[in-house]
């Protein structure tokens, strides 16, 4: 059908190595952090690691393992997600849900309530002092409530709703289904896409925050390891581990084994992204959809 | 029917309207439950800390809180405006933000209209794949990725510098300051080129292809249609974008400055009115004095958004 002159044979090739060169880009960084990671950290500081181990070992990840504020973190950040996502996609769905109602008193001043905060707030120190007001502070929930509504997600979940067929409600109601009862039994169950969609973005939203925790919380043992990785790559804790593996009979232990500081924070940056790279070729099709449905509201 | 029994008939319903407003109210309980306790949730997280900006004309004091604190009216406008950070922070939130929409802006565009020529269907789902992981990581993931890749201690990117003999020695390049806007722009579109690409593939899939079928029988080879064709297509997506860009200029950024500028010596180049407010307000307790820069940067950027409104306006599209 089409006759491709010599410009554009020219221009395909461009791309494809355009194209390519930025796919290598994207890609290398990460590739290289898990050949290092997987790499003798001594031999690594001699330098000419790029794609692949040259001394094997698992010592890193089994250092990573072993102290128990970084698996500490990991399970934090686990737990802040999981709450995190379960609260803010049930509460912000069922206010969505009330929201599709024409009977709805005051429907009308919810909604520009709510539109308001999309543009304007009240700034970071406001905000700050709210929360040391509330209570929240050094707090497992401060990095929980807050995220409880969203209204971005409400007008999001709210198109969806009113998508569904109208006489699903009517014939609920026929059976005795109250509101209540019509949104867990009939609405939710028919709203998969939305609710991966919603549920994948508040999820990794969780899992990658690390500034809340950073300024609400103090205490080592409820940071997430996104916070922590923060502080190793500040090397504040890094130097404070490795003084502690010097000390005495650790420091040869440490020499033998071949840990440095970069080669744990590599590890550790690893095991923090394993969570996102898992998931990740799993929920492509739905991020894409939500993309476009995001972009509708805008 | 005179004017006047108009009104009475009216004036009667309008009250007992308003009763019956109040017993449908607390008659549809189960229905309101499901959204008054959000719009209380929305009062005390969004609305309490907007009031709380007013704080930005108070010398507010922690002990006193926000009912007893003295007010000062525009003393710390005053005191940001005639400050030695005043001009540096503006400079560097303006150019900060400016290389990022110049760049940040078309870079996900041109991948878009890249991909779009893009025939091999499993090349273009890998570049694909590849390229929208980076928007899923953490800032402090990816700073992680940069540092150790510019890091003087074997980091690539300067062994493949000294590979190509440009350099003789591993530069630091984070501790200099004249590298750090380059780093920080580069490092934002490696992190969402490819997913801000999305919007604008979906919107060149929509495209009429009839269009490049009558510019090929014309003779228009590829790279004309893909800027006579497929670029104005999509020039209204474009615009709307564009208009929330520039409503966010003053966001210069907040998180990758704070990860990337670790370094103290990079203050001059890297310290924004974000990070700014950060610096006084939380690190040294200045709530009053941080909350007026806020809210100067808020009402900026209102001003903003209002102009780039009225100028896409002019064009025929516009967000209100």
């Amino acid at each position: 059908m089409h006759h491709y002159t010599f410009g554009d044979r020219v221009l395909s090739v461009t791309i494809y190595i355009l194209l390519t060169l930025l796919a290598f880009s994207t890609f290398y960084p990460f590739w290289n952090a898990l050949a290092i990671s997987f790499n003798n950290g001594l031999d690594t500081s001699l330098g000419g690691i790029t794609f692949w181990p040259r001394k094997f070992t698992l010592e890193n990840y089994n250092i990573v393992f072993q102290d128990k504020r970084l698996l500490n973190g990991f399970v934090i950040a686990l737990l802040r997600t999981a709450a995190g996502t379960v609260l803010s996609i049930i509460c912000t769905a069922i206010f969505a849900y009330g929201m599709t109602k024409r009977e709805l008193i005051g429907r009308k001043f919810y909604m520009v309530f709510g539109i308001i905060t999309l543009y304007f707030s009240g700034g970071l120190i406001p905000y700050y002092l709210l929360i040391k007001d509330l209570g929240l502070r050094d707090s497992f929930w401060v990095m929980v409530i807050p995220g409880a509504i969203s209204v971005w997600n409400m007008i999001i979940f709210r198109t969806f709703f009113m998508g569904l067929p109208a006489g699903l409600d009517e014939s609920a109601k026929i059976d005795g289904c109250g509101h209540w009862g019509t949104f867990f039994r009939i609405v939710l169950p028919l709203s998969g896409p939305v609710l991966a969609t919603l549920s994948l973005f508040t999820a990794v939203y969780h899992w990658n925050d690390w500034f809340t925790p950073g300024i609400y919380i103090t205490k080592q043992n409820l940071l997430p390891i996104q916070t922590m990785l923060k502080q190793i790559l500040n090397s504040n804790i890094m130097t404070e581990q490795m003084a502690q593996l010097d000390s005495a009979a650790q420091g040869a232990a440490s020499r033998m084994r071949g840990i440095t500081t970069k080669s744990l924070s590599m590890a550790t940056m690893m095991v923090a992204t394993l969570p996102i790279v898992m998931v990740y070729p799993f929920v492509q099709k739905y991020f894409v959809k939500g993309v476009l449905v995001g972009s509708l509201k805008e | 029917m005179s004017e006047t029994t108009v009104e009475v008939l009216q004036a009667v319903p309008q009250k007992r309207l308003r009763a019956r407003t109040i017993t449908r109210f607390f008659k549809q309980w189960d229905l309101q439950l499901m959204v008054v306790p959000a719009i209380i949730f929305i009062f005390i997280f969004s609305y309490i800390p907007m009031y709380g900006t007013l704080m930005a004309f108070q010398n507010y004091n922690i002990f006193k809180g926000f009912w007893d604190s003295p007010w000062v009216g525009f003393k710390h406008f005053e005191m940001f405006f005639h400050s030695r950070d005043f001009w540096p922070v503006m400079r560097n939130t303006l150019v900060i933000s400016l290389l990022k929409l110049l760049i940040g802006f078309p870079a996900p565009i041109l991948l878009a209209l890249m991909l779009n020529e893009v025939r091999k269907m499993v090349f273009k789902r890998v570049v694909q794949t590849i390229t929208y992981l980076p928007h899923f990581m953490s800032w402090v993931i990816v700073a992680g990725f940069t540092i150790s890749m510019l890091s003087t201690d074997n980091g690539s990117f300067n062994i493949m510098l000294q590979k190509l003999s440009l350099i003789d020695e591993p530069v630091n390049w984070l501790s200099a300051s004249e590298y750090f806007w380059t780093i920080l722009v580069s490092t934002n579109v490696w992190k969402d080129i490819g997913f801000a690409s999305i919007i604008y593939l979906a919107a060149i899939a929509g495209v009429n292809q009839d269009m490049y079928e009558a510019a090929a029988i014309d003779g228009a080879n590829r790279l004309k249609q893909m800027f006579l064709i497929t670029l104005p297509s999509i020039l209204p997506v474009i615009i709307i974008f564009m208009i929330l860009a520039i409503g966010n200029l003053l966001n210069a950024g907040f998180e990758d400055i704070l990860l990337l500028a670790t370094n103290p010596a990079l203050r001059d180049v890297s310290d924004v009115l974000d990070t700014y407010v950060y610096r006084m307000g939380i690190q040294s307790s200045r709530f009053s004095y941080a909350t007026a820069v806020g809210l100067f940067k808020a009402i900026i950027s209102v001003i903003l958004l209002t102009i780039a409104n009225l100028l896409a306006r002019r064009t025929g599209n516009s967000l209100w």
